[in-house]
């Protein structure tokens, strides 16, 4: 299975499949269902320094060929991570698992990243500057080049592990928010999380969510996603994650071609749990159509 | 949990705007009344989440109502269709706490669960009593079949067009019984909460993004901690709901 290869920051991944942060727990709901070693890794759910509950319900709305979510990184807080989830997480996940981290204020990231860095499983730290449904953090410290590259700076400063970097759509220039993220020493960059979005329910005349927007994932996204991880890729010389809307071996090739190194896969798994097993089944199939040899060869083809 | 075809072998409306739809299928994922399957449907991207009415080893019957798409589009499948389901979703009700004289109360759409709990408190022995609560006579289904299992029925109409006029609480106070279990609206719970002499079950309904438990999209608080309405729930013990305002 050489032919799925990728090395992300250093260490290689048996494919580039990787369940988003958010869709997938913290694994061991979709162990049950399938031997979860088969994936790249995975980015578990985003993590706060305290615990939280996030937003009110309904936070799901259908939109067409997608969703919206507003959950508001709701987490048992990084403490419990560390002495509950994590150890689950051991006994049905043998790889070097992603830590996806969130927070309000720049000490809260520096905080639980330098927590989660101590922790042998984690592999990769994947920070999210870009959570379009909390407010005063999240996204507020992903929309400014400034405010992104003090936040990777900070906690470069504070952990060893690869640090990448999660930023949001909603902005007027991703690229330029990529590119202060790399001068500030991040390890790789990830794309797109959800585009803030808004469903209105005609009966009662009111957003269907109850925090009123949330953000768009799904199929839908995938042509806008793939332009940011084309744009983005080509910017910078750190590897690219690449996903939005990722739901089939040739959505993987495409993100690849576009400069992704690796692919993360989201809305899928919540419609089809089995999503990412079948996209890595399905792939070397779709590889051979294609007279594609190895996906490390056709990272950036496309540009 | 198991992901399986299921092939539609009937789908016909038993009420306004009520549809019973009957699949046959790998059922073995189910443990207990009151879970729930999702359903794939062409065209829509999340599934639609509906509570098993009933079920035998391949055999699902499912009543829905049509509330919104989704669920207009499967009221219009024909025979022969072949739809990808999650089967064996959420906790269901527990029965080892039913005592000998269980109370079983459904409000309009949310009678359809209590169906296959109704029909194993029976050949437990149970002695079962339903109230089963609808608007209007126009909306009532599955008295007789409630009959039929044996248990003691009573009908409640909101506008008094069938059975007794009111709410399944003006018919619940009349009732001695050991526990409850009930599924429907939520006011309706709220009402059976102020008025139930024993301990109870309800089960709950949120819009959910996978029905799993891996998107935190339905959690509620409670008593003992956060829950997944499609995971630890949907049927929580009147013990532990936390009733917000």
């Amino acid at each position: 299975m050489g032919r799925l290869k990728v090395n992300l920051c250093g260490t290689e991944l048996e494919n580039p499949i990787i369940p988003a942060s958010g869709t997938f727990g913290y694994g061991y709901e979709f162990a049950e269902l399938y031997d979860i070693n088969i994936l790249g890794t995975f980015s578990f759910k985003g993590t706060t320094k305290e615990p939280r509950f996030g937003n009110p319900t309904p936070r799901i709305a259908e939109t067409p060929g997608g969703m919206l979510n507003a959950v508001g990184l709701q987490n048992p807080g990084v403490d419990k991570v560390i002495s509950e989830e994590l150890p689950k997480l051991k006994k049905c996940f043998s790889k070097k698992v992603m830590a996806n981290v969130s927070g309000f204020a720049l000490d809260e990231y520096v905080y639980t990243c330098r927590r989660l860095d101590e922790e042998e499983q984690v592999g990769w730290l994947e920070v999210n500057v870009s959570c379009p449904n909390v407010h005063g953090g999240g996204m507020s410290f992903g929309t400014s080049p400034e405010a992104a590259a003090e936040v990777t700076s900070a906690v470069k400063k504070a952990v060893n592990k690869p640090v990448i970097i999660k930023l949001s759509p909603n902005v007027t220039d991703i690229v330029s928010v990529a590119k202060a993220c790399e001068d500030a020493g991040a390890d790789g960059i990830s794309l797109i999380n959800t585009l803030l979005g808004m469903r209105i329910d005609l009966k009662t005349k009111k957003p269907v969510l109850a925090n009123k927007t949330g953000g768009f994932s799904g199929s839908a996204i995938f042509p806008v996603a793939l332009r940011m991880v084309y744009q983005v890729s080509e910017a910078v010389k750190i590897p690219v994650i690449g996903m939005g809307g990722v739901s089939s071996a040739e959505d993987v090739i495409e993100m690849m071609l576009a400069g992704a190194t690796a692919v993360q896969v989201g809305a899928a798994n919540l419609v089809n749990p089995f999503a990412c097993r079948d996209i890595i089944r399905e792939l070397p199939g779709v590889m051979d159509k294609y007279k594609i040899n190895t996906l490390k060869e056709i990272i950036g083809g496309a540009r | 949990m198991k992901q399986a075809i299921f092939t539609v072998v009937s789908n016909n409306k038993i009420a306004e705007g009520v549809y019973k739809m009957i699949l046959n299928g790998d059922t073995s994922a189910i443990t207990a009344p009151g879970q729930f399957v999702n359903i794939k449907l062409s065209g829509f991207f999340l599934r639609r989440p509906i509570s098993v009415c009933d079920y035998d080893e391949k055999t699902l019957t499912l009543i829905y109502k049509t509330v919104g798409g989704g669920t207009e589009k499967m009221s219009g499948l024909n025979p022969g269709l072949c739809l990808d389901l999650l089967v064996g979703l959420g906790n269901g009700y527990d029965m080892s706490k039913s005592g000998e004289r269980p109370l079983l109360i459904g409000g309009g759409v949310g009678v359809p669960p209590l169906y296959n709990l109704c029909r194993r408190l029976v050949e437990q022995g149970k002695r079962v009593t339903v109230i089963l609560g609808f608007n209007s006579r126009n909306d009532v289904f599955f008295e007789e079949e409630f009959k039929s299992l044996g248990a003691e029925v009573h009908v409640a109409t909101a506008d008094g067009s069938w059975g007794e006029k009111g709410f399944v609480t003006d018919v619940m106070k009349k009732i001695d019984s050991t526990y409850f279990y009930a599924c429907g609206p939520e006011p309706m719970f709220r009402a059976i909460d102020k008025i139930a002499a024993t301990s109870g079950q309800f089960s709950f309904e949120e819009r959910m993004g996978c029905g799993f438990g891996a998107c935190m999209g339905c959690s509620c608080k409670t008593l003992t901690g956060n829950k997944r309405i499609c995971r630890e729930g949907p049927v929580m013990e009147r013990e532990e709901i936390l009733w917000e305002d």
